[in-house]
């Protein structure tokens, strides 16, 4: 997560079909993308982006995982360790009685777990200010952006033209 | 102009939209001032909000007493109320994981507010338990920590500590699910506020972009939680369940209950979604998204869960017809003819037979039916938790202690007040957030809707662009 600002300059897209032909035409021309930007989940813009799958799952798994230990260790130690009472003249150590709250536990680890990791790796927190290029790209319009802060104008000119060919509706610098 | 519904599919955006049709159809219910619909159904809910708080606090000065529940029917209205709210608050996670996980596109038209359903009648439903405790400053007693009257813990092999897990996480994941859904929508309104507004929305959209790694780790968190919230669901209402099956008393000791109970509570759930969304679709002006298909679609769910609760039914009186054992005869014996006969009808012509006039397909289509039997289907999951508790616990092991329930007016109160409670906070919802989830009805709009007419709609571009089998191949992503 950057915290210096960034010079951007960015396309506008009109339709995702659109959008998906700039990213193909850019990685063709081996046009270092900064981001993209849609107002929706596209589907089929991962691959060309070269964007690996997200790894979010495992840790959801492991999450999960954490969270059965923690719940039926702690139940074990409590009726067999720390105050072992008889409820019904069942064994201590009664594991389907356990289930249940081992169940919970991993289902809210895994959720909590995986949510807050999701906010912190994409940056996200209440309060946090949106670098938001254009208020329409949560509205209908789909971004390309390059990074131009150290770029020549030879540099911005060359992608100014790419912008031009591949028909974006709009081309915006923007520093954030 | 392109047409891209395969004709075996519903349409379930009407009105030719194009994606900005969209974002404004959708976020201007809250930005422009409220209705004055919305104003007085807001201040009647705000006056049973009041009734309730009143209520309330008699109860806590005054004591359990003032219930009508006595020393036989010692759960009464109040774990009946519980048990009503649970079940509505089943239907919010169906429609948004199940439905996720099944790929049913018609869930995008409804499962914001159907999950903001669910958040609500779970608070609701949590009000009664924790004052049937009567002392309610100790309720933090219920959750497991040494506490100070030396380490001695919860019973982790209570039911009604399982119930505790149970609901707390199902409240939490559930606001996790809906709010991780939200915070999209929440920029879109941000990114066309100005000025106070737009500061109160960026805080609480936390500095969305729409990044597109950010959408697919979005995408992955959406799937495993409804994967997760899928079991947690249908775990919720068997544990509630299990505080009946786990007893010792005929007519609860039974192994049907936990997918009887699981079936009533979608069942409860999905009425009280088409309650609310005819209502919501009418005053908001959502028909567009909201289509007489979405409510077709739910309908079949009530027929379908409405049927299986009354094969339940009957399979108990069955059961204990077969089982030749007397106590439990003589405990649904009691259940149809003894005291609370009544309630028995009422239940069986609610929850079984009215249902079954969702077979004909103009009633399923027809509004003014849907929001009729919603109501009446209301009603019946009301009488069945009171069937279930009341009319079991009137006629006990000892009949020099049989007893006959009548609520007070606080219990009145209380149940009435709770509605307000769910009401206003709902009528709060509709006023600071979009009321459909705008992304997902975005990514759906040119596979689902009529005609999509965005500023690049070209002739067949829909059909090039999503032939059948990307169609298929975008729902495995």
């Amino acid at each position: 997560m950057a915290t210096e600002s960034k010079k951007v300059l960015y396309g506008l897209y009109n339709d995702e079909e659109d959008l998906k032909g700039a990213v193909k035409a850019a990685n063709a021309a081996h046009l270092d993308i900064m981001d993209v930007y849609t107002p929706f989940p596209v589907h089929g813009l991962d691959p060309i982006l070269g964007l690996n799958e997200s790894r979010l799952h495992y840790l959801g798994f492991i999450y999960g995982a954490i969270g059965a230990s923690f719940g039926f260790l702690t139940m074990t130690w409590v009726f067999t360790r720390d105050w072992p009472i008889v409820f019904g003249g069942k064994p201590y150590w009664s594991v389907p009685a356990f289930i249940p709250i081992t169940f919970e536990m991993t289902v809210l680890f895994a959720a909590w777990g995986m949510t807050i990791t999701f906010y912190t790796i994409c940056g996200m927190w209440p309060g946090v200010k949106a670098k938001t290029l254009d208020n329409r790209i949560t509205d209908d319009k789909f971004c390309l952006a390059f990074d131009v802060t150290s770029s020549t104008d030879n540099d911005v000119d060359q992608l100014k033209g790419f912008f031009t060919q591949s028909q974006a509706a709009e081309v915006n610098v923007k520093t954030i | 102009m392109s047409q891209a519904v395969a004709p075996v599919r519903h349409v379930l955006i009407t009105g030719n939209k194009s994606y900005h049709n969209i974002t404004e159809d959708l976020c201007v219910p809250t930005e422009k001032s409220p209705t004055r619909e919305w104003i007085i159904a807001f201040a009647l809910s705000a006056a049973f909000l009041g009734l309730y708080v009143f209520a309330i606090c008699w109860t806590v000065w005054k004591g359990i007493g003032e219930w009508g529940a006595n020393r036989t029917i010692n759960w009464a209205w109040d774990i009946t109320n519980f048990v009503w709210w649970i079940g509505i608050g089943h239907a919010g996670t169906l429609i948004s994981a199940i439905l996720l996980l099944f790929r049913q596109r018609w869930r995008t038209g409804v499962n914001r507010a159907a999950e903001a359903m669910t958040i609500f009648a779970v608070i609701c439903a949590g009000q009664f338990p924790i004052f049937h405790m009567g002392r309610v400053w100790l309720a933090f007693f219920i959750f497991p920590f040494p506490n100070t009257r030396g380490p001695l813990w919860t019973n982790f092999n209570s039911p009604l500590l399982w119930d505790v897990f149970a609901i707390s996480t199902y409240f939490s994941v559930s606001l996790l699910f809906w709010y991780t859904g939200l915070v999209p929508d929440l920029a879109t309104v941000r990114d066309r506020a100005t000025g106070m507004r737009r500061k109160m929305y960026e805080f609480f959209s936390f500095g969305w972009t729409g990044s597109a790694k950010h959408w697919q780790r979005w995408e992955a968190l959406s799937l495993v939680l409804a994967g997760i919230s899928t079991p947690l669901v249908l775990s919720v209402h068997t544990i509630v369940s299990f505080d009946f099956a786990t007893s010792v008393i005929p007519g609860w000791h039974t192994t049907i209950f936990p997918p009887y109970f699981v079936a009533g509570a979608v069942f409860s759930g999905f009425a009280m979604v088409q309650t609310l969304m005819v209502i919501t679709r009418k005053v908001l002006r959502l028909e567009d998204y909201i289509t007489v298909n979405h409510i077709e679609s739910m309908n079949k769910v009530i027929v379908l869960t409405g049927t299986i609760v009354g094969v339940a039914y009957l399979t108990e009186l069955f059961i204990a017809w077969y089982s030749g054992y007397i106590y439990e005869q003589f405990a649904f014996y009691n259940r149809v003819f003894g005291v609370y006969w009544w309630s028995y009808f009422g239940m069986m012509f609610c929850n079984v037979v009215s249902p079954q006039l969702f077979w004909s397909r103009k009633i399923r289509r027809s509004i003014w039916w849907t929001f009729f039997l919603s109501i009446v289907v209301n009603i019946g999951m009301w009488f069945e938790r009171f069937v279930i508790i009341a009319t079991t616990l009137a006629r006990d092991y000892l009949p020099s202690s049989w007893s006959y329930y009548r609520p007070t007016w606080v219990e009145i109160s209380i149940f009435t007040g709770t509605m307000g409670l769910f009401f206003t906070l709902y009528l709060i919802f509709t006023r600071v957030a979009p009321v459909v989830a705008i992304a997902e009805v975005k990514a759906i709009l040119k596979v689902a809707g009529d005609q999509y007419i965005g500023p690049d709609a070209k002739p067949g571009h829909g059909h090039s662009s999503h032939s059948a089998s990307e169609i298929e191949k975008g729902a495995q992503h």
